[in-house]
């Protein structure tokens, strides 16, 4: 059964899609890595990024770890604090 | 103390707040807005955060200070928005008993934001602007 999730972003991942948040088509139990693959067809320009993570509930997750609809995701392109 | 403010970051404040009679030491670390990155002038950095990913992975980084150290208290303080030259990017502050374990602390806790907080820093220069680390 097909569903979506909402994915937040932030930094170049907002600029490059010019949206802070986007649902993106997933499939009940599909994982974060199956997110990041479908991110990637629908916003082609994310492959210009050096690495993308995702976190979960504000957890950094694995691609393996399986997402919920309810949960909060977010795209967390390479960090640069301080 | 751990915040993630867009207001200016009131360095004296801090100070006062990590002072005790137990604190023979007390280290800061102040990440400040540079005019410049490798000789491009920069006219401003923009901060952008997750916010509660943010705070959640500094209480680590913090949490795994005190284990490792003597730790009294602590501030980190980080700031959003628009920065100018010379404004406080990143408070850090450690007060311990003796200074080996603030200066170790302080490095530490800095080193790590930089590898693992999800904030995110824009250069912005005359001619354009950069998220900085994003490109390979």
């Amino acid at each position: 059964m097909s569903s979506s999730v909402s994915v937040l972003l932030f930094g170049i991942t907002r600029d490059l899609t010019g949206q802070s948040a986007v649902s993106v088509p997933f499939p009940e139990g599909g994982s974060v890595g199956d997110l990041i693959d479908q991110l990637h067809l629908d916003y082609p320009a994310l492959a210009s990024i050096r690495s993308l993570l995702v976190a979960v509930n504000g957890e950094y997750a694995e691609s393996e770890q399986i997402l919920a609809q309810n949960d909060e995701i977010a795209l967390i392109p390479p960090v640069s604090g301080g | 103390m751990i915040a993630i403010t867009s207001d200016p970051i009131d360095v004296s404040a801090a100070l006062t707040y990590l002072q005790s009679d137990q604190a023979g030491a007390i280290d800061f670390f102040l990440g400040v807005v540079r005019d410049n990155t490798q000789e491009r002038p920069v006219d401003r950095l923009e901060y952008e955060a997750y916010d509660r990913m943010a705070i959640s992975e500094m209480q680590k980084i913090a949490d795994e200070a005190h284990q490792r150290w003597p730790i009294l208290r602590y501030t980190i303080i980080h700031r959003k928005g628009t920065l100018q030259i010379g404004e406080i990017a990143v408070l850090i502050g450690i007060a311990t008993a003796h200074r080996a374990a603030s200066f170790d602390a302080c490095r530490y806790i800095i080193d790590t934001i930089k590898q693992t907080v999800p904030i995110w820093k824009k250069e912005v220069f005359a001619n354009g602007e950069t998220w900085v680390n994003a490109h390979p």
